[in-house]
């Protein structure tokens, strides 16, 4: 949320080409939503025309469209089916190369070349899902090196949401619509100018380089206010009072049946999450046996070999695995991080083929079940 | 074929041991499958010293009798005869691996299993006495144990190469049962059915072509056949029943075009031909 106001810079619109040469300038690749294939995905930008002005994105249950929005705003769409996660825990990492010697075999790390690169336009949810990747891969002594290294070279630069997605509950997961940590520089957009507020030394510097006038009271106050009716337009809500519990004692509920008749196990609402963490390896060896790459790739609780143990699928169901994703995002997650594994993006809902939408799954499953109603007792 | 797995004894294996006999054969199909081998391109020269191609004729005109260790199939069974020579071979090959839709699934030409085949020969043939044909096109594996499948329209050439590294290192291959959507979102594509509502079968349908179609944004139809719960092996039947009723309701297809989603290259295996029947009826 915009704060301090001597961190606090304005940078008319017309000046936005600045922010971009002094990224570059500090040596930045410099990164941006831009409008391809009726969405818009993550892809370096140049120019601030590269961005997509003049566009908005309406979203809800298994649909997207982009729209022209009738101003010249340069972040009018919200976001595309890609968080942060590509950044930092790529769909493919590879880990090893393994090479037969005479009598024995070398492993070689393969890690990440570091190339630093500013990601503009990150939402606060994409930031508190990076937060929590955070948590998950830096966790205390057992820091993954291909996701630190990767993470050490990103530079956030957030953009306050003004805007509410039908799609969107931040607000009622307390992690936006403005971003308070774990950014660089956040951008809150008004009418003609935008506040940048810088989050970290890094963000400091750019700021200074940009030697920009600082904002007035007034403009905060303006900020503050389109950010809390963005709040306040929010229309989806996740009710996560009664949580992890309440999901615990749903185990047997009637309503998962329900949901898994309408879920195609496709894995798309944990691969656009910017909290999923799961991964599977693979090998690719060459054919004559002396050389193999050890790959990891985003694997999902959605899929066959993810329940796999010893000889025996534990999640052979749709019902199975649903119940699977909805009750780790929801509630183990809180026991395993601390936190809800739900950042509130709504990403899920929108890039659900079938239009599947876990707050109203969540709603149905406090409600009490019919089965339970029905025959009193058992499970 | 299964070799030490310890190290160094690889080496020796390649050198000193006979090289495994590869044998590629073909029934109903278009050749697609075994031009993607030729497509190998410079693996195509390593597949060679790595195994002795004993039967290949789309490729070279040394045909070496069997037995032979791994057997490639294309292509599906419709005529007496073939349903006979599958059997033959079956009995000289120590794998049998199914190359291709045909092969694994009956192919296109199983859009006869809703036909009358009788009435082509009449309306096709001056004297369809003289035709052969069976009734139906069935896959390889309704005929004799089939080791592997491959799936695809035409397979993926680094998958067939992936199968046979595995089988030359002596380990089973794996071969994953996911949605098209998995590798479609890892590949960072844009969801064509979201995002342009047209109808896209990649939810149902099984990994392995690096979901090429989304990727030059048009929607899959289904080529590499259903997600997991397939026809043979373990695993969960896929929801076709949702994604019929979303085309339907969401995307506004009349049922006899959810029919044509369903009824196409992997048209008769089950899950599909369940679902293209189900919209049958309502149209
Ligand atoms: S919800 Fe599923 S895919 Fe996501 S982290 Fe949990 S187990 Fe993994
Ligand atoms: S569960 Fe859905 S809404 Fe929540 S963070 Fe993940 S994608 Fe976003
Ligand atoms: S909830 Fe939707 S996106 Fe997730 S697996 Fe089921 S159908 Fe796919
Ligand atoms: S475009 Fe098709 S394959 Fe890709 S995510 Fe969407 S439904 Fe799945
Ligand atoms: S996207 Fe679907 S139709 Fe296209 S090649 Fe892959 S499996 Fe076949």
């Amino acid at each position: 949320m915009v704060t301090a106001s001597d961190r606090c810079g304005v940078l008319p619109h017309a000046d936005f080409q600045r922010l971009l040469n002094v990224l570059t300038e500090k040596g930045y690749r410099v990164v941006g939503p831009v409008v391809r294939d009726g969405s818009v995905m993550w892809e370096t930008v140049e120019r601030t025309a590269d961005l997509p002005i003049g566009w908005r994105d309406q979203q809800e249950p298994g649909r997207y469209r982009l729209e022209q929005s009738g101003d010249d705003r340069i972040f009018g769409v919200v976001h595309g089916p890609q968080s942060l996660k590509p950044f930092s825990f790529t769909p493919r990492e590879a880990l090893l190369t393994i090479e037969r010697s005479k009598n024995s075999f070398a492993s070689v790390p393969t890690l990440p070349k570091s190339e630093k690169v500013a990601i503009l336009g990150a939402r606060a949810c994409d930031v508190a899902g990076l937060a929590m990747q955070d948590r998950i891969f830096l966790r205390d002594a057992y820091a993954d090196p291909y996701y630190q290294a990767r993470r050490n070279s990103m530079f956030v630069v957030a953009v306050n949401c003004t805007r509410a997605l039908t799609t969107c509950f931040c607000a009622s997961m307390g992690t936006g619509p403005g971003a308070t940590s774990g950014f660089d520089l956040a951008l809150t957009e008004l009418e003609t100018v935008f506040l940048i507020e810088a989050g970290s030394s890094e963000g400091n510097d750019i700021l200074s380089a940009l030697a920009i006038d600082p904002s007035s009271p007034a403009q905060i106050d303006e900020a503050e206010a389109n950010i809390s009716s963005c709040a306040m337009n929010q229309t989806r809500r996740l009710n996560t009072a009664e949580l992890p519990g309440a999901l615990y004692e749903a185990h047997e509920h009637s309503h998962w049946d329900d949901v898994a008749g309408r879920c195609l196990a496709c894995a798309n609402c944990t691969m656009v999450c910017p909290t999923c963490f799961c991964h599977t390896v693979e090998e690719t060896p060459d054919l004559t046996g002396q050389r193999t790459e050890h790959a990891r790739l985003w694997d999902s609780c959605f899929t066959q070999d993810h329940g796999y143990i010893h000889g025996k699928n534990i999640r052979p169901t749709i019902k199975d695995r649903y119940r699977m994703w909805l009750t780790h995002k929801l509630a183990s997650w809180i026991d395993q991080f601390g936190a809800s594994g739900c950042v509130g993006c709504g990403r899920c809902i929108t890039w659900c083929p079938v239009g599947i939408d876990l707050t109203e799954e969540l709603s149905a499953l406090l409600k009490p079940s019919i089965r339970t109603q029905q025959k009193p007792g058992q499970v | 074929m299964a070799e030490s797995d310890q190290p160094g004894h690889r080496e020796e294996a390649h050198t000193n041991r006979a090289r495994p006999r590869l044998g590629v054969f073909r029934f109903a199909s278009c050749d697609g499958c075994q031009l993607s081998i030729l497509n190998l391109e410079d693996d195509l020269l390593a597949l060679g010293q790595a195994l002795d191609i004993a039967y290949f004729p789309e490729a070279s005109s040394g045909m070496k009798p069997g037995p032979y260790d791994i057997v490639l199939v294309e292509g599906s069974i419709t005529t007496p005869e073939d349903a006979a020579r599958i059997l033959a071979l079956r009995e000289q090959a120590a794998t049998l691996i199914t190359i291709g839709a045909c092969a694994t699934a009956g192919g296109i030409q199983a859009l006869r299993n809703w036909a009358d085949v009788e009435s082509f020969k009449r309306a096709v043939y001056p004297s369809p006495q003289y035709i052969q044909s069976l009734g139906t096109s069935t896959p390889i594996s309704a005929h004799v144990q089939v080791d592997f499948e491959l799936w695809g329209c035409p397979i993926d050439k680094g998958q067939l190469l992936r199968v046979i590294t595995d089988l030359l290192a002596g380990v089973r291959p794996r071969l994953f049962a996911d949605s098209v959507c998995i590798e479609c979102k890892r590949r960072g594509n844009v969801c064509v059915m979201v995002a342009s509502g047209v109808p896209c079968l990649g939810p149902v349908t099984r990994t392995g072509c690096g979901a090429i179609c989304p990727s030059m944004g048009r929607d899959c139809y289904g080529c590499f056949g259903p997600t997991e719960g397939a026809r043979t092996g373990p695993g969960l039947p896929p929801n076709t029943a949702s994604l019929a009723n979303r085309f339907h309701q969401g995307l506004r297809l009349i049922p006899i075009e959810v029919v044509r989603r369903f009824r196409g290259i992997n048209g008769a295996v089950e899950s599909f031909k369940q679902e293209s029947e189900a919209w049958e009826r309502k149209t």
